[in-house]
């Protein structure tokens, strides 16, 4: 049996000035080295549930244990040095006047020598392939090119855990693309925890594992496949299902035999290619 | 549009005065300011207009720049001639028009004093135009940090100061897309009567607070999550290196004093 | 209302050392009703042929014809009000030019400066409410309470109560949920329809602009790299890859299962329901290789 990095228990949160519940008995547990996405609408609770995970906001009732470590005032900070987040506006968390700046404040916040802090800041730089723009300042870089320097200045503090709350919705889709790219890279690398909050499902596709959050609430818990099997359920959620989980069925719909969903474009074109094209 | 507002923008260039620490440039320019006062006749002027154009040789700063930087406050210098030409009623009279009469003592304080005011202009500019607006945030903090053991908040003074200089271009953007949004909706920034144009100013500024506020609450927890907790425990990234040449100014500057007190009267 | 763009050059910060070439040669005719889709990468041009479209920037060459206006470059254009009357435009994030107290204010605030009537811009609020989905019980609560995907559709209200002919839409549905994207765009869809508006998409989405576009143009390094009618332009869809943009998957699916097989399905499919149908059909032996 794996051992949870990271798990909630019973975990329920309001906001001072709501009636409602954000967040209500959410339990779940997060594994070492997988990519976990979170998915829901917007309301859904699964902004807040980032807040609590680095500890920016703490639950109501329940417990939220990181390594072993139960998270609370105390031990906030050395959690935080665990859990690195990466937030929606590329513009709001960069506090550098240039790239490198930006990726040193954590550094320097931890009172690292400043010697380290020139290795690991051009070692950070480097992964995200930012490394070319040591002196940029933030106004002449792309919203990608951002995210990317956000995420060096989450790697430089050498953390298990990477949360990315919802760090690609502001992006154009090419900015997209190397924000993901990037970290895939590093997951498959370094065995980096991801935990991403998202509304994009062809994103979430490609994870892991998901969990469908709704009204609070943990709604459904699962592979993609599994997931999206759920199909109309998904929309009525407010959500979406991939492209090729459409294709599929609007091929059934028209008589083409196919075993299983197909959560890749690949998989269902090599599907039609060898069990129909080939008789 | 905005960008020709800023005034002494610093401009790049691969020069001695570049490269000096701003911590030195910063106290050559404190002690210049006090110095200048020294001077009180023509061989003392004219050795602080030697030392000014000496630096600004150094710098290798474009005189475009320069001219740039002086033209919004050179009619200042013109008044202060003037105010001095016109009121000073002392010594002989030198030119007489009418009921209009300027002494020699009028010609003389009003060539001095914005002589003085033009030198210290010339030289403030040079600052900000041979430094970076981080490097002379780094050099305050430095040169005032004794100041800490009386509690003065150095540190989170000059991260003020390096967040505001980060967002300045970042806000300016946000101006300029809010001001076109509201302009599609029929608001006239650029002509009217001043009352309309004064009106014109809210639907600007409202959404700009609203914005710049979500943008510090946004920052702040983005800063949290960075594990900032003030200035305590912290370390440096950016580093200021003093080097022989900010010495050997220093030693320059000492002479120029030496030179004032010597020949003025 | 018709729209054209002859030949328009657009230089930021003409005559200074920071001049820099935005656009060049763009020639765009957009007849009264039609739906055009204008897509490119970021910085390719496209926000700035945008801003052209109600006169926020004149063109530094050619000539913008916005119905009987004719904005043409080295020439003082006086009184520009009518044109923007006529079209209106939502730009990215609208919401952030919210400011007024009330949500009713906020929209009537375009017709007032119109010249509208207190009365009629009231009238219009009201209206214009409905129609982007929000109750009309809001009206006197501030936008600032309001939930992020709430402001979006009172900001878009606000433009639909300036009662315009042409409405430009800059990424209308950046930042929102599925479900919210889906119902932004059907929404606008239902309006071009309605009010036979012409309507102008600047998007990233090469799904909606197959969905809902008659016509597509390409920017690309500020100029006009296709332009045509969405068949036509996903008729080639190599083109478009070469270029470094996107194609709707349903064409991109298309193109994968032709490639892979080495048969042709015969037509470009832009549903997922037709290029099903094709895809059936090839399966059963309806198509030959």
């Amino acid at each position: 049996m794996r051992q949870p990095i990271v798990s909630l228990k019973e975990v329920s949160f309001q906001y001072d000035e709501q009636d409602r519940k954000a967040l209500k008995s959410v339990s779940f547990d997060i594994f070492e080295g997988e990519w976990l996405a979170i998915v829901g609408h917007n309301g859904s609770g699964k902004s807040t549930m980032a807040k609590l995970l680095n500890g920016l906001q703490f639950p109501n009732e329940g417990e939220i244990i990181v390594t072993g470590t139960k998270l609370n005032e105390e031990t906030i900070w050395e959690i935080r040095r665990k859990i690195g987040m990466v937030f929606q506006n590329p513009d709001n968390q960069f506090v550098g006047t240039t790239v490198q700046d930006d990726v040193a404040f954590g550094l320097e916040n931890m009172g690292i020598p400043r010697e380290e802090m020139v290795e690991r800041v051009k070692d950070a730089l480097k992964k995200v392939k930012m490394d070319a723009f040591l002196d940029q300042e933030p106004h002449h870089l792309s919203g990608g090119q951002k995210q990317r320097v956000a995420i060096a200045g989450v790697l430089a503090l050498r953390p298990s855990i990477i949360i990315l709350d919802e760090a690609t919705s502001m992006l154009d889709p090419r900015g997209r693309e190397e924000v993901l790219e990037t970290v895939r890279a590093l997951k498959d690398e370094k065995l980096l925890t991801v935990i991403s909050i998202t509304h994009d499902l062809e994103e979430a596709a490609k994870a892991d594992r998901m969990i469908v959050m709704n009204k609070g609430e943990v709604y459904r818990e699962g592979t993609p496949e599994e997931i999206f099997s759920m199909d109309d359920e998904l929309i009525q959620l407010g959500l979406d299902i991939p492209f090729s989980v459409k294709m599929g069925k609007a091929l059934r719909q028209q008589g083409v035999n196919l075993p299983k969903r197909y959560l890749s474009e690949e998989e269902l074109v090599t599907e039609i290619w060898t069990s129909h094209s080939k008789r | 549009m905005m960008e020709k507002m800023i005034f002494g923008r610093y401009v790049p260039a691969d020069s001695v005065v570049h490269k000096m620490d701003p911590r030195s440039k910063l106290i050559i320019i404190f002690l210049f300011v006090c110095i200048i006062f020294l001077a009180n006749n023509w061989m003392t002027y004219a050795l602080i207009a030697i030392y000014t154009f000496f630096m600004l040789g150094l710098s290798k700063v474009p005189a475009r720049f320069l001219y740039g930087g002086l033209k919004p406050v050179l009619w200042l210098v013109v008044l202060t001639f003037l105010l001095q030409l016109f009121f000073t009623k002392e010594g002989s009279v030198v030119f007489e028009w009418g009921p209009i009469k300027f002494y020699e003592e009028g010609v003389r304080m009003g060539v001095f004093i914005s002589l003085r005011f033009f030198f210290l202009i010339l030289m403030t500019s040079l600052l900000t135009l041979t430094t970076t607006p981080i490097e002379i945030t780094d050099g305050l903090e430095s040169l005032l940090n004794p100041l800490k053991k009386i509690r003065f908040p150095v540190h989170e003074m000059a991260l003020m100061m390096s967040i505001s200089l980060r967002f300045i271009p970042t806000l300016m953007q946000e101006t300029d897309k809010i001001m076109k949004a509201q302009t599609a909706r029929g608001v006239e920034f650029s002509s009217g009567p001043f009352k309309e144009r004064i009106k014109a100013v809210i639907p600007l500024l409202i959404p700009l607070f609203v914005s710049s506020f979500k943008r510090a609450e946004e920052l702040a927890i983005a800063m949290e999550a960075r594990g900032y907790r003030g200035g305590e425990g912290r370390t440096k990234y950016r580093q200021l290196s003093w080097g022989a040449s900010d010495t050997v100014q220093l030693v320059i500057l000492a002479v120029l004093t030496v030179l004032l007190i010597l020949f003025r009267t | 209302m018709d729209i054209s763009l002859e030949k328009v050059e657009y230089r930021y910060q003409a005559n200074t050392p920071f001049e820099r070439l935005a656009i060049a040669d763009v020639s765009i005719h957009i007849p009264s009703g039609t739906y055009l889709a204008l897509i490119g990468h970021t910085g390719s041009g496209k926000s700035t042929v945008l801003q052209h479209l109600n006169a926020l920037l004149q063109p530094t060459e050619g000539t913008v014809k916005i119905g009987d206006y004719q904005i043409k470059s080295h020439q003082k254009n006086k009184n520009l009000k009518p044109v923007r009357k006529k079209v209106g435009i939502v730009f990215q994030f609208p919401e952030h030019q919210l400011f007024e107290e009330t949500v009713e204010k906020d929209i009537m605030f375009g017709p007032m400066n119109f010249g509208v009537s207190e009365a009629e811009a009231k009238e219009r609020a009201r209206v214009s409410l409905t129609q982007v989905g929000l109750e009309e019980d809001i009206l006197e609560k501030s936008p600032f309470d309001l939930s992020g995907g709430q402001m979006r559709r009172v900001a878009i209200a606000g433009v639909l109560a300036m009662d315009p002919d042409v409405i430009v839409l800059d990424e209308p549905t950046a930042g929102l949920d599925p479900r919210g994207r889906k119902e932004i765009m059907d929404m606008f869809y239902s309006l071009h329809k309605e009010r036979q508006l012409s309507t102008i998409l600047v998007t990233h989405s090469m799904e909606d602009a197959a969905r809902y576009a008659d016509q597509i143009v390409i920017m690309q390094q500020g100029r006009v790299a296709k332009q045509g009618t969405p068949e036509e332009i996903f008729s080639s869809p190599e083109d478009l890859l070469k270029m470094g943009l996107d194609v709707p998957d349903v064409v991109r699916f298309q193109l994968n299962l032709e490639k892979r097989t080495g048969r042709k399905l015969g037509k470009i499919c832009l549903t997922i329901d037709e290029l099903a149908a094709s895809v059936a059909e090839m399966v059963s032996g309806g198509v030959r290789p």
